[in-house]
């Protein structure tokens, strides 16, 4: 089947479009998804503040709090979307459709980002001006790349787990759901991921999340180095290999199961 | 007479089967072993989060009476979240995904006792993590906690009572998603931050600014985990609550109890004829 660029990318702006229309015409989001989310990430300075720990790990936790709101929409307006697709019968019209899987996805992540973004900026600064976190920032250039590169492997991550509702249902969506709190404890949301041992962290840094926070700790925060897993160089390095690892075997990924749904009959079965 | 307990019969005969149903939804898509898994690995892990910042900033120092402090609230807190969502998310479910409400609504039910019902097989859930996050602590963390002095009539009535609270705020909540789009799990998701946050989940609330401590003293489920936590532990750790007899405690929890079922009957009645009137009470929002 021919499938030509433009369809393509028209896909992609058709699909972020929905997303961002539905945030507007519903105000209650702005409540749920900007003042709400802080009230953990405050939960979870306060603990810090009852062990009198040393002030930058407020910092970790603001921060921790900021990137959790991109981990929790790759793994539910990402990961779980296509189940919801296919409970209310959007996903055959996918297929149907003379376009890429991954343009759907993209599309997804694109309008879904504006969410994500808007509920991790209000995380970030209010509360860094409320706790009064003191950032010292050893590179920019190199922050920056952090972030972009830490984004674009989780949602490289998102599109594999998507592929698993071309095949699944409820099973997928629980193992979702059970990516959560493990992932938030593995990847040290909250603390330096070096506390969990060398070979914990090496293994919780197959999902970007977890080099990305430890390097964006050790180039924010004047105390960040020493508390860091392995030298941010590195984990950049590592990123990168992350980001093609997961976009490359997400594709496939995403034609081996749907190519499996298909002769099994699972694509469209809905409510199983 | 008759009339009382004909309703009575009829309310509870909803509460069973939509208790039925629920514990089928949360546990029918895989086999038993690996839904006891499922079930385990979450709610320790929200424990482990903070037994590592715990660790990372005392050095291991578990004999500390805050860690016993933290790591009980936090066990019991599990409640808020899963029955919370349990009992709301009900109506996306019903709506958006099995697009079922509205035959439940024609049914000869009340929606009242059939949210309640959904919401038992969570609170089975919770109360197996929670025996076995309690476990865990005693067994690997060695949280002093003695099992010949746990009062455990106060427990009890404590777990029964914080889980009606929860199931009034679940039905509030529930009234709310009825207008709502799909994305409002993230209002029970934020709701049980603002809980974790202001009741002293894992902290005394006395390390809170003040004029938190007073909406803290306002919500019910303050005195809840007061109470749970001084059933198992023998002692209080909050300056403020610690003022307060057992007895003083559970008359302030009733009062605050009391008020919020009304609010909460209120709102969910307002908002269900709202969703009712304006055709929303079966709207599809899955974008």
């Amino acid at each position: 089947m021919k499938i030509d660029l433009k369809t393509n990318i028209k896909a992609i702006i058709a699909r972020s479009y929905v997303r961002i229309v539905a945030a507007n015409r519903e105000p209650s989001w702005w409540f749920t998804e900007t003042l709400l989310p802080i009230l953990s990430t405050a939960a979870y300075v306060y603990v810090y503040k009852a062990l009198n720990a040393p002030e930058e790990y407020t910092g970790f936790v603001i921060l921790g709090g900021t990137m959790s709101a991109y981990w929790i929409h790759v793994l539910w307006s990402m990961a779980a979307q296509f189940y919801w697709e296919k409970e209310i019968g959007n996903l055959e019209l996918y297929m149907i459709a003379p376009i890429s899987r991954m343009s759907i996805l993209l599309g997804m992540a694109s309008g879904g980002m504006f969410l994500a973004t808007t509920r991790a900026v209000f995380i970030f600064l209010v509360g860094s001006l409320i706790f009064k976190v003191d950032f010292a920032i050893i590179s920019l250039p190199k922050l920056f790349a952090v972030f972009v590169l830490t984004l674009v492997g989780l949602y490289g991550l998102g599109m594999l787990f998507s592929s698993l509702f071309m095949l699944y249902g409820r099973e997928a969506w629980h193992g979702v759901t059970l990516l959560q709190e493990p992932v938030h404890l593995m990847s040290g949301f909250f603390f330096p991921v070096r506390n969990l041992g060398f070979a914990v962290a090496l293994g919780a840094s197959l999902i970007p999340m977890t080099l990305g926070l430890d390097a964006m700790r050790q180039l924010a925060f004047k105390t960040g180095a020493k508390s860091g897993f392995i030298s941010a160089d590195v984990e950049i390095a590592a990123l990168v290999g992350l980001c093609v690892l997961f976009l490359v075997v997400s594709k496939y990924a995403l034609e081996y199961m749907e190519k499996l749904g298909k002769k099994e009959g699972r694509l469209t079965l809905r409510w199983q | 007479m008759t009339n009382i307990l004909k309703r009575a019969k009829e309310n509870l005969r909803t509460i069973r089967t939509a208790g039925k149903l629920g514990w089928a939804m949360e546990s029918n898509w895989t086999d038993p072993f690996l839904f006891a898994i499922y079930s385990i690995v979450r709610p320790l892990a929200s424990s482990l989060i903070l037994v590592v910042m715990y660790y990372v900033v005392t050095r291991g120092k578990t004999g500390m009476d805050l860690f016993a402090y933290i790591y009980v609230g936090n066990a019991f807190f599990m409640y808020v979240i899963n029955v919370l969502f349990g009992v709301s998310w009900v109506i996306h479910e019903d709506r958006d995904h099995y697009q079922m409400i509205r035959y439940i609504y024609i049914s000869p039910i009340r929606m009242y006792y059939y949210l309640f019902g959904r919401g038992i097989a969570k609170m089975v859930l919770t109360t197996v993590a929670v025996i076995i996050t309690m476990a865990f602590g005693m067994l690997v963390l060695k949280i002093p906690v003695n099992l010949l002095a746990i009062n455990y009539p106060l427990l009890l009535f404590s777990v029964a009572a914080g889980i009606f609270i929860i199931t009034c705020l679940g039905i509030l909540l529930a009234g709310v998603s009825m207008v709502t789009a799909h994305h409002s799990y993230a209002l029970t998701e934020g709701m049980a931050g603002l809980f974790y946050l202001a009741c002293g989940a894992i902290y005394p609330i006395d390390i809170l600014p003040v004029w938190l401590q007073y909406l803290s003293k306002a919500l019910p489920l303050t005195y809840w985990l007061e109470l749970v936590r001084r059933s198992i532990l023998g002692k209080s750790l909050s300056p403020t609550l610690s003022g307060y007899s057992d007895f003083q405690l559970i008359l302030i929890m009733a009062a605050t109890t009391l008020i919020l079922a009304l609010f909460s009957h209120w709102v969910y009645r307002s908002i269900e004829y709202i969703a009712r009137k304006y055709g929303k009470i079966d709207q599809l929002t899955s974008y």
